[in-house]
């Protein structure tokens, strides 16, 4: 479980969040959604240590992340998985030398055992068999697949999203929603997720927290989500005529 | 690069200088990268070098022109500013366009594609995975390759003078030969150790707090030859003063 507690992060005179807390528990797929410049992302970044919030805390299963060392912060860190909105796979290294990566530079296991690793990590992304291709020679969605693939390897109990979905077709982004959601369950991992996507939000989103300038407007589940009278929500959820219809519908 | 920057710099390096995770992982990087700055670099080397000799030759030949001075003296001249300051500071100079480029966009390229982001979630020391192997490599592959220099510079000067009949061979073979001060060539190591360090540190400081896109990952390639080529020389004269 994570819990983040009034966190605020400022960029020069621009003040990106403002004072958000929130509970992510373990085993559900935990969705942060907003629009564009709504503190998203920021918010995930404080989460994980790459940016620091000038006042909040986040705790890991009660361990206060944002006070900690360097080498402290490591110790968590090894703990984390994370795909990244652009896949951030390393270029130069085969997809099998991406997966392998945190292996090599945090387990003392013989070659054979981090090789039968990335080969189950490769199948339970349905990728078996790309071994020896380079992220260059990926699609999007194998990009993705591969990053998602990269974040389990060390069987991370704390998995974050960057908009997984960015850049995929409909039909792609559904797998890689749903792969999300079996290997939170399987794994009982602490998911978060952030995007704008509304298929995945109304698809796996067991929890949701919506952004809004900056500051927590609503949190609830994708059941909940469509019986809101908060203008600000709705204007966001339902902003296109298909999601309109689909809302009567519910 | 103005104090801030220095101080982004000194900080960055402190973090370069951190226990590394596995060294069997960062050996081998560095072995690549001495790969990549030593061996690739030799065929550049090579051609500057032998023909820079030759040219400074032609030209104290042509300057020395007196009943006075023996033309040994042409030897003795292009020996030592070749050790002394051609090979160590053009060798370097030119390096710093090839490697402190190839340097800054690659680690420029991690940055803005989020790759480094990827190491620090991961729990490994960015600055150190990346940077560390580069100096380490730098600081040893650029004294050998100006020892390289150094021999084919004088080499160079020997073709040179003895095609074009500025200087006869045993002419040259006597003045390189004559009061020859081994200390020369002591300053000219320390100057490549130094210009090692700042090809490879000052690019990757470029390259690894750029912000934004391609665009400016070209102009942190660009910034970064600049600054190492100043630096390089403000550095040359540092050490020759207080070496010499």
């Amino acid at each position: 479980m994570i819990e983040i507690k009034d966190i605020h992060k400022s960029f020069g005179e621009n003040n990106v969040l403002k004072g958000i807390s929130g509970k992510f528990e373990a085993g559900v797929t935990n969705l942060i959604i907003g629009g564009s410049g709504s503190g998203k992302t920021t918010l995930l970044k404080c989460m994980i240590g790459l940016h620091h919030p000038e006042t909040g805390s986040v705790e890991y299963d009660g361990r206060e992340f944002t006070q900690m060392s360097f080498e402290e912060r490591i110790e968590i860190r090894k703990e984390i998985g994370m795909l990244f909105q652009g896949s951030a796979l390393f270029d130069s290294m085969t997809v099998e030398e991406n997966i392998m990566f945190p292996l090599n530079m945090f387990t003392e296991q013989p070659r054979s055992e981090k090789l039968d690793r990335v080969n189950f990590c490769l199948d339970r992304v349905n990728l078996e068999g790309k071994n020896k291709l380079f992220p260059a020679e990926l699609s999007g969605g194998m990009k993705k697949r591969v990053g998602i693939a990269r974040a389990i390897a060390m069987n991370p109990k704390y998995l974050f999203c960057d908009e997984p979905n960015s850049g995929l077709d409909p039909k792609t982004s559904i797998v890689i929603d749903e792969l999300i959601k079996e290997l939170t369950e399987e794994y009982n991992t602490t998911t978060i997720v952030v995007t704008h996507d509304m298929n995945s939000v109304m698809g796996i989103g067991d929890y949701i927290m919506f952004l809004h300038e900056g500051k927590k407007f609503w949190e609830g589940s994708n059941k909940e989500i469509a019986h809101t009278d908060i203008q600000e929500l709705n204007d966001f959820v339902f902003a296109s005529r298909f999601m309109k219809a689909a809302k009567e519908k519910f | 690069m103005n104090f801030t920057n220095f101080g982004k710099y000194i900080l960055l390096l402190k973090a370069v200088f951190r226990k590394p995770e596995k060294t069997k992982i960062y050996m081998k990087a560095v072995f690549q990268q001495m790969d990549f700055i030593g061996v690739g670099s030799l065929g550049l080397i090579s051609i500057i070098a032998t023909f820079i000799g030759a040219v400074m030759t032609l030209q104290i030949a042509f300057q020395l022109v007196s009943d006075f001075i023996p033309k040994t003296v042409i030897g003795s001249v292009t020996r030592d500013s070749s050790i002394l300051e051609l090979s160590p500071t053009i060798s370097a100079i030119v390096l710093a366009g090839k490697i402190g480029s190839a340097i800054s966009s690659e680690i420029g390229t991690m940055r803005v594609t989020e790759q480094i982001d990827a190491l620090e979630i991961m729990g490994i020391n960015s600055p150190g995975y990346l940077i560390l192997p580069k100096i380490l490599a730098g600081i040893t592959m650029v004294p050998l390759l100006v020892i390289f220099a150094m021999v084919l510079s004088i080499t160079g000067g020997y073709i040179g003078g003895t095609l074009s009949g500025a200087v006869s061979p045993s002419e040259y073979i006597q003045g390189i030969t004559t009061d020859f001060n081994p200390y020369t060539i002591t300053v000219s190591l320390v100057k490549a150790f130094v210009f090692g360090f700042i090809i490879t540190s000052v690019p990757a400081y470029e390259g690894f707090y750029v912000k934004g896109g391609a665009l400016e990952v070209a102009q942190a390639s660009t910034r970064a030859v600049v600054v190492s080529c100043i630096a390089i020389l403000a550095c040359d004269y540092i050490v020759t003063q207080l070496l010499l």
